[in-house]
Order: C-alpha cells, then structure tokens, then sequence
C-alpha cells in the first residue's frame, strides 16, 4: 500500500510500504476513506517528540471502512464505515474501566512502555502514527490501517453523511470539547482561547456550545482569526495588542473565567521568555518545551479560574509560574484526549446540525501529495488551516 | 539531627521500587516488579501455574514441556541463535496465592522466581508481584548468557508481567512489531 513516511526534520514522503495484517484477536484492518494532518503532526515534521524512527507511517485522524475483523471482535463487521479513535485503548483495564482512556495501561507494547516510563514515571497509552514513546504503531496517513482493540474504540457511522463531517472525531473535536470541559466553564463565563488551530476552533465552538457567554480567541494569523471570529468569539491578534492588558480590560479587571492553551510546545511570538526557550529547546539536551502560551494562560486567568491545557508538551517547562499558580488559586487541567468517552454524544451533535465541523477544512490533496500538505501546513498556516487527505 | 531515624515501615517487598528494581542478594542479576491486573486471583494463579502457557506472554520462553508434577523443561532463545535449556522445578505452590520455582543442576543457566497474587483491599483487581533471579554458568558460554542476561531480569520482569496482564486483562498482548502489526517502508527493516 502508499502511505506518508517520516524520514527525519522536515522530511516526509509517500512511499509503498507492506499492508497491515490481523495479528491480534480484536483487531480490525481498516480500508482509509480519509485523514488529516495534525497540528501535533507538525511536532514530528519539526522533530521535536522523541521516539521517533525512520520508515514510521504518520497518520492519527483517520477514518474508512472496515475490511476485514478478527476472530474476537464482536461489534464490527466487513463494510461498517467507523472513524478511529487517535488514542488505542484497551476498554478492559483500571482506567479504561475509569473512563481514563487516554490513560490505558494496555495498548503500548511491553517493549515499548520501558521508554516512557524513565521519561514520564508511568509508560503511556499508545497512539497511533506517533512516537515510538506511544507504541510505535503505524499511523492512517495510509490506504490501509491495522486498528488494535478495535472492538472498543472505533465508532460505526450512519449512512448517507460525508467523511468530512465525522473524520474529526477522531481527534481534534473531542480534543477541542474535552479542552471546554476541562475549562469548567460556567454559565455566562467569559472564556479565552490561545491558539486558533484546528483544536482552538474546535473548543470556541465546543465552549459555546457548553454555555459560555463569551469566548476571547488570540492567535496572530489573520485567516485564523477570522474562522474564530465566525465561530462567534472576539478575537485579539497578539502582533497589534498586549494580550494581558486586553483581557484585563475587556473583562473590567476581572479576568477571563477559564483560559484555554491551545498552542503547546512550539509556540509563536518574539517575547523574551520564549526566545530563551527556543534557543535551549534547539539543544535538544535539555528536554525544554516553549511554554510561552502555558505562563501567559496562568498569569492572565482570573483568581480562582481554570487553566486547561490541551496543547501538546513532551518535556520540561522552565520559569513555570508557581507562585501566580499557588496565589491566584487556579485549577490546571490536561491530559491527552479520552476520545473514546465523547464519541456517541458529539456524532449526535453532527448529526443533528449543532456544530460545523467542516469550515476548517482549507484545503483536500489526494494522499500521494501529503509531503506537499505538511510543508504548507506548516509554513503557510495562515491559509492552510486544516489538510485533509483522500487515499486512493 | 536525631541519629534515630525512622525507618520506612510500609511493607515494601524489595527495594525495587527505590532503586531501579534491583534486588541485592546471592544473584548476579534479580529484580522484583508488581503490577495490578483487574482480574479474580485464581484465574491468574492458574493461567501462571500452567507454565506451558509461558511462552504465550514471555519474550524468551519458546516452549515449555511438563515432566511430572513438580518440573518442567523450558526452551529458551538465547544470544545468537542458541537455545538455552533448563529444567525448572517447583519449589513453592500455594494454590491461588504464590508459586515458587528454581531451575535444577545441570541447568544452562541458575534461574529462579516466584510470583504472589493478593487481592486488592480496595477492589482495584489482583496485585501481583514477581521476582526473577539469573546466575550464568562459568566458561565461554556462561559469558555469552552472563551479557544477554545480567542486565536482563529488570527488563524482563517488567516487561513480561506487563504482557501478563495484558494477555489476562484483554486477551491478547499488544504489539506493533513490523511489518505485519505496523507496516513501515520497506529500506528500513
């Protein structure tokens, strides 16, 4: 089959690679119908998660159609149209039983777990087309994908409604819903969002929809704004204003209610603390993520407010704001998505025309020109603001 | 500064969880890991006490012939292509609590282990613990064992309880080794 390879910093290809085979009981191989590039992706494109290898198949938002099960999945069949989790989850562990997908003890291989485990105390939960940190399993920017444990995370789709519609729940719209709830937003809460990608757009839309009375979006890219503007949030663009400053006085003193980083390690921006950053991020010893976007939420949020982060971090935060953390009284919520935990209440949310899921969406390359879609996607983010790729 | 001071009091079975899972004693190499797996005790005591189901989880273990009650031939893949046989015999059998073995002279190898189920008191499944020892033989393939293995129990006590619990709590071992579980391009292989 053809799918998007990692070959090092900034070098993708599409290349033929073997087709993915049954080798577990609950496995599914899945005919792609459709996949997207991942800002998380461009974290892998920029090298800056470990664990990656030479050769590994990219891909996590992905959908298509069920080829082939095996002997012991029960809930698919030959020809049901599901999207994948982007989270591999076993659904039979402590925190599966949780309803802590994300958190699944299961779905990273024994020879894998050791890594993440030196790195990050406990192994993670596997992923697919990410870090070897998360499994190393192959991703779906493919014409083929193996799922494992498929009896448990995919979701069976209704006839008659368009990939597009559904593809994001693979990912980022319960990424952007998850960071909402994260945020504890109250009635009438006044909500700032960093970041207006793909998951920035998706929690605007999914703090409306869970009762904010205003959403604050900050990014500096123009077409950006402007999505986040239809979404119907304000928004502020941090080249012409002092974001702190314009939060303190649009909400007369008070502060945003929550605030949403929606940036992560590789953030924008020339202030003084993200260059130092930049620079010892450039070592690569050190481990130093750019949490620019990370102190800015903390020092901007009210007293008491929550702070939720669903940008991605892989490493250290220096001159991390505890004492305006501790002071203020915040809640700081994170974690990967539970995906699995979202799926049926947000496919009701499409189905029944609450939510846009596809205005996003800039731009549609057949998969053999995903290389071209990750070197835009990354240099040219004002106008390509979601990728979408159609195998086949 | 008191010179009395307190000593740790919980009851920690090794100093495995303080120092890197190795435990010090008469072994060139053994550590103790423990792991909760969210299933009853005996199934867990009994898919162990078969120890022809080993090599359905383990990394090693290539195959394992009962010879009577008490001991078992197992077939280890070792450096290089070369097996390693030793004959392990039961030492210890509480049913539904622990299982103790150690291979008998004459072993490629001096192995020994144990493996303890207790239930959790909070509901949360079984807690398990294991203990695996190696001492290589002396002579020339004693050095070869003694490299693969010496730094080897750590990792294959975590690693093989891990695929323990995963085989007992969801029915398969999670894998993604290429190209068939996870295809990667090819001229990297």
């Amino acid at each position: 089959m053809r799918a998007l390879t990692w070959h090092g910093k900034h070098n993708v290809q599409v290349d033929t690679v073997p087709d993915p085979q049954i080798v577990n009981p609950r496995d599914a191989i899945i005919r792609i119908t459709a996949t997207a590039i991942c800002g998380s992706d461009l974290h892998l494109y920029d090298s800056m998660i470990p664990g990656m290898s030479n050769g590994d198949i990219l891909g996590h938002e992905f959908m298509g159609v069920v080829e082939e099960v095996g002997p012991a999945n029960t809930t698919l069949k030959r020809g049901d149209r599901v999207v994948v989790p982007f989270v591999i989850a076993c659904g039979k562990c402590f925190f599966c039983d949780h309803k802590m997908p994300a958190a699944c003890d299961n779905s990273n291989p024994a020879e894998k777990a050791d890594a993440s485990e030196i790195a990050y105390g406990y192994a993670m939960t596997g992923a697919f087309g990410y870090s070897h940190l998360t499994g190393g399993y192959a991703g779906g920017q493919a014409e083929y994908a193996r799922v494992p444990y498929s009896d448990y995370g995919p979701i069976v789709i209704p006839e008659g409604i368009e990939d597009e519609r559904v593809l994001f729940l693979s990912d980022i719209f319960p990424t952007g819903w998850m960071a909402a709830e994260n945020a504890q937003i109250q009635p009438g809460d006044t909500v700032a969002i960093w970041g207006c990608g793909p998951v920035g757009l998706f929690a605007i839309k999914s703090a409306i929809l869970q009762g904010a009375g205003r959403v604050i979006a900050i990014d500096h890219h123009p077409r950006r704004l402007e999505l986040a503007k239809q979404n119907g949030a304000e928004v502020l663009n941090y080249h012409e204003v002092k974001v702190r400053e314009a939060l303190m006085e649009m909400t007369a003193g008070i502060g945003p209610d929550s605030c949403i980083d929606a940036v992560g390690m590789e953030a924008h921006g020339f202030s003084p603390d993200n260059i130092v950053d930049a620079i010892k991020q450039e070592t690569k010893i050190l481990g130093t993520d750019r949490p620019h976007v990370l102190r800015e939420t903390i020092m901007a949020v009210r007293k008491g407010g929550t702070v939720s982060v669903p940008g991605v971090y892989g490493g250290f935060a220096d001159k991390w704001p505890i004492g305006a953390f501790m002071e203020k009284g915040l809640t700081l919520k994170t974690g990967q998505t539970h995906v699995q935990n979202y799926l049926p209440q947000l496919l009701q949310l499409i189905l029944d025309g609450k939510i846009d899921t596809t205005d996003l969406i800039s731009h549609r390359l057949p998969l053999e020109q995903a290389a071209e879609g990750y070197k835009n996607f990354k240099e040219n983010q004002n106008e390509w603001t979601k990728v979408v790729l159609k195998p086949g | 500064m008191s010179d009395n001071r307190l000593s740790t009091d919980a009851e920690v079975a090794s100093p495995a969880f303080i120092d890197k899972d190795n435990v010090e004693g008469d072994h060139a190499a053994a550590s103790i890991r423990a792991a909760m797996i969210n299933r009853p005790r005996q199934e867990l005591y009994d898919f162990w006490r078969d120890f022809t189901n080993l090599p359905s989880f383990t990394e090693n273990v290539k195959e394992v012939e009962i010879l009577d009650a008490k001991r078992s031939q197992w077939t280890i893949a070792g450096p290089a292509g070369a097996d390693i046989d030793l004959v392990s015999e039961i030492t210890e059998d509480i049913p539904g609590e622990r299982v103790a073995w150690r291979s008998s002279e004459g072993s490629d190898v001096d192995h020994e282990g144990w493996i303890e189920f207790r239930d959790n008191a909070f509901g949360r499944g079984t807690e398990v613990r294991i203990f695996v020892s190696y001492d290589p033989p002396a002579g020339a393939i004693g050095k070869v064992v003694a490299k693969v293995l010496q730094r080897e129990p750590r990792i294959q006590a975590r690693r093989e309880l891990r695929r323990f619990k995963q085989l007992m709590e969801t029915g398969e071992v999670s894998t993604s080794k290429a190209p068939d579980a996870a295809p990667r391009a090819s001229r990297h292989f």
